[in-house]
């Protein structure tokens, strides 16, 4: 019989290395163990499996539709803390059923469309429901809900000239954005900002006159990027910032090699999944933040060095953390780490994560798997589902230029 | 006058009201009116710390549709259109509150009993981001004491540490009070319970840029963090923060080097230590620093120490070095040995990281004949993967490593494993 370590080489991706604690053992050497112990019992337990199934892991993909599609409609009581990020919820939904190549019935498609349109603010923008006031993470949510439903009455639903109003009054002179009236200012709010007026069309560069150096004080020493000058580097913030430098035509002014080295350096050695920062936890929802990185880094040298590039993180690894750790087999859904519930915000960023990674290399063949886990392909600036996105690009593209003020 | 008293009192006890077991029921009914003014005294306080669910939680809660005082108001239901779509199974109190609160917000209504609604909506969910801003229009409409709000603010951040609404809304009233002396011990009293608590470090940076004559203490508060835990990146952050706003000249610089450098000796493994040190060479002019870290890396390797950020640390210093002399050959050699030991050995997660390194540096340096190349192979075909022995090295002649990844075609597990070879025949694969 093989020993644990032989049979864990034998039948995982790659070899893994726990953390050596040097002997001083803190509160995140301590935690960082419990994490580790709890996934090597995962490890073993799959590799025992594996050793008779040829199938596994087993992606429990009706399960999760399953659960997506309970919670689509109606959620427990415990979801009213999210009761200012229904838009969100809509998006999540659509998003995680979209990479699972579900489709929704026209009248269920006709219901989202209208209840988003209830959350639409007459100010311009959307808000987190319906009688609130209008803040751009739910604008994002909701214009990316309404691309991922994609019809021409979904498409039709976003105000464009009020949505440019909306922008232009959270705007602050040094180009940063605001999340909303007397809101925080990050990283965040430039993307979303960004995201949703290249998504309709209405991108101008007065719109975004210096965000991109203010964007960029936000790279950190470490190579990631912080919610505002000056803050650690962290997986959310560095998607929002390097993603919205693409969207403002200003990749060059980013330290791409110390983002690579940073971001490559948050793939756990262990369970193969991605932390948001140095020396923090594994989380299934960094599966996205972070991994989505990769795939236009490597566009990005490919571009610049004419050569071939490779995708440069264990995309084979992040697969097996995901789908042995982090689903729920039961009731459906993913999770952020073992021992945690699922959530709708986790199962539609380990999916997307989970997308990201099967279609590292072009022809799918690195699919942990049966090949038919495969999910639809994933855009890794937008997080939308890449023909989703195309058709709503290509919508927005045939509409009418609005007028500026 | 008596009646200005009375508006004070009860405005005070809102803000303060709803942390305090008995008091806050006391102040929620006598906002209410003398009918439900039931406070049961007896009931100890379980804890010191605030319960912000007392006021909506207790069995002798009264909705607000059953409260003679808002008999004026209509409350206005939510209105979600004719599709069910993610709909919440809200409890009664929290479709109650939240009915009043629409229709005072509707109506424009800035008044006590519209703070003390704010004020049970927000308990039920401080991430509802209108109900702040209207928070902030009524205190600043009624003139609510600064101070008290400050305090409310405080208990709500205690209870929920993690929200952006609760830290921007005391930056606001911070703001306004232009008085940031609570503001540190405030933030360390919450660092104590999470010490990398992503929003209280921003919202402490916040305090120490705009009242910089703060700043002086900070370095003492992240020494302590980083003694305690060496392996708090927040700490080091904050730390490099401190550094970065002081204009350091070299001394400073040069004394952070040496401090990192007693960490890096106690924890050779601690990625948030050698990423400090990494910040210190965006400080290095003519490459003095990078000097002394070289030093410091290579007597740590000569001991036999290979942490993978030691290593790493080693390629990056030479990949920048951009001088020709010949001493430089066997700088790159071993550069790429490096990026081949972690590839295979200690740090097998990141291979094809250290495969582009590699492979950057052989072309930066136009370095294509060496041993130790890394080859990435997706697939392989072969019988049984086990049959392939996991390192093969021809001991004579001059040859490259390569590390292949092999998978079985015809087996349906889709294993795969990796391998090392090194030996002539692989000495012109043109890749």
């Amino acid at each position: 019989m093989l020993s644990r370590q032989k049979e864990m080489k034998k039948y995982l991706a790659v070899t893994r290395h726990k953390l050596d604690n040097e002997s001083v053992e803190t509160n995140t050497s301590e935690s960082q163990n419990e994490v580790e112990k709890k996934i090597e019992k995962l490890f073993e337990l799959f590799c025992s499996k594996a050793k008779c199934d040829p199938e596994v892991p087993i992606f429990y993909k009706q399960n999760h539709i399953n659960y997506i599609k309970n919670h689509m409609f109606t959620l427990p009581e415990n979801y009213e803390c999210l009761d200012s990020s229904r838009p969100w919820l809509c998006y999540w939904l659509c998003q995680s059923l979209a990479l699972l190549n579900c489709k929704l019935s026209v009248s269920e498609k006709s219901n989202v469309v209208s209840f988003l349109s209830k959350c639409q603010h007459e100010t311009g923008g959307f808000c987190g429901g319906p009688n609130q006031m209008p803040h751009l993470a739910p604008t994002y949510a909701a214009v990316c809900a309404l691309c991922l439903i994609g019809t021409e009455e979904a498409y039709a639903v976003i105000n464009r000239e009020n949505l440019y109003k909306f922008l232009i009054s959270l705007r602050l002179p040094n180009g940063s954005f605001r999340m909303h009236k007397y809101g925080e200012c990050d990283v965040r709010a430039v993307y979303c900002s960004a995201t949703v007026a290249r998504l309709t069309n209405i991108y101008t560069d007065s719109l975004f006159k210096s965000s991109a150096q203010w964007v960029i004080r936000c790279q950190t020493y470490e190579g990631g990027f912080g919610g505002v000058p000056g803050v650690e580097a962290h997986g959310g913030y560095t998607f929002c910032g390097f993603s919205a430098l693409l969207l403002l035509k200003s990749i060059h002014m980013c330290d791409t090699k110390s983002l690579l080295r940073w971001v490559a350096n948050k793939q756990m050695s262990f369970e193969g999944g991605f932390q948001g920062r140095t020396n923090k936890l594994v989380d299934g929802c960094y599966s996205f933040w972070q991994a989505a990185i990769f795939p236009i880094i490597s566009e990005l040298l490919e571009s610049e060095t004419q050569r071939p590039m490779w995708s440069m993180y264990d995309y084979q690894a992040l697969q097996e953390y995901v789908l042995i750790c982090c689903q729920n087999r039961y009731s459906g859904g993913l999770i952020d780490k073992p021992g945690k519930p699922p959530d709708v915000y986790h199962t539609c960023y380990v999916l997307s994560g989970l997308s990201i990674a099967q279609h590292a290399v072009d022809d799918s063949s690195c699919v942990i798997g049966k090949p038919e886990n495969i999910l639809n392909k994933n855009n890794p600036i937008y997080n939308i589902e890449e023909s989703c996105l195309q058709k709503a690009l290509q919508y927005f593209s045939m509409t009418e230029p609005i007028s500026y003020f | 006058m008596e009646s200005l008293i009375k508006h004070y009192n009860s405005l005070k006890q809102i803000i303060f009201g709803i942390f305090k077991r008995t008091v806050g029921q006391f102040i929620l009914y006598k906002v209410s009116g003398a009918v439900f003014n039931m406070v049961d005294q007896n009931q100890e306080h379980k804890s010191d710390s605030p319960d912000l669910y007392d006021s909506a939680d207790n069995f002798n809660y009264v909705l607000y549709r059953d409260r003679p005082e808002w008999k004026d108001v209509q409350p206005i239901a939510q209105d979600d259109g004719p599709a069910r779509v993610v709909q919440i199974a809200y409890s009664t109190k929290f479709s109650d509150v939240y009915d009043y609160f629409r229709a005072v917000l509707k109506s424009g209504e800035k008044s006590l009993r519209a703070l003390s609604l704010v004020t049970d909506a927000i308990t039920l969910n401080p991430a509802n981001y209108t109900v702040w801003i209207y928070r902030l229009e009524i205190v600043k409409h009624l003139k609510v004491d600064l101070n008290n709000e400050l305090e409310y603010i405080s208990n709500v951040i205690r209870e929920f540490t993690k929200n952006y609404q609760v830290w921007q809304y005391r930056k606001t009233i911070v703001e306004m009070l232009n008085d940031p002396s609570g503001e540190l011990e405030f933030t360390a009293d919450i660092l104590d319970m999470d010490s990398k608590n992503y929003h209280a470090w921003q919202y402490r940076q916040w305090v120490l840029t705009t009242f910089s004559e703060l700043m002086q203490y900070e370095l003492n508060f992240v020494d302590n963090l980083i003694s305690q835990d060496m392996r708090n990146n927040s700490a080091w952050n904050q730390r490099y923060f401190v550094i970065n706003n002081s204009d350091p000249d070299s001394d400073v610089i040069n004394k952070e080097l040496e401090y990192t450098f007693g960490k890096i000796r106690i924890l050779s493994k601690n990625e948030s230590a050698w990423n400090y040190l990494r910040g210190l060479l965006l400080y290095s002019e003519n490459g003095v620093l990078e000097d002394k870290v070289r030093d410091f890396c290579s007597n740590l390797y000569n001991k036999g120490n290979r942490s993978v950020h030691l290593m790493s640390c080693l390629i990056d210093l030479t990949d920048a070095d951009e001088s020709t002399d010949p001493e430089n050959v066997e700088k790159i050699k071993f550069a790429l040995k490096l990026c081949f030991d972690l590839a295979s050995d200690y740090d097998p997660i990141r291979r094809y990281y250290w495969a582009y390194i590699s492979k950057d540096i052989e072309l930066k340096f136009n370095f294509k004949e060496h041993d130790t190349k890394i080859l990435l192979l997706h697939t392989m075909s072969s019988s049984a993967l086990e049959k392939i022995p996991d390192v093969g090295i021809d001991d004579k002649g001059r040859y490259k490593y390569i590390l292949i990844k092999v998978t079985d075609q015809n087996d349906s597990s889709n294993q795969s494993k990796y391998v090392v070879r090194g030996g002539q025949r692989f000495d012109f694969h043109g890749n």
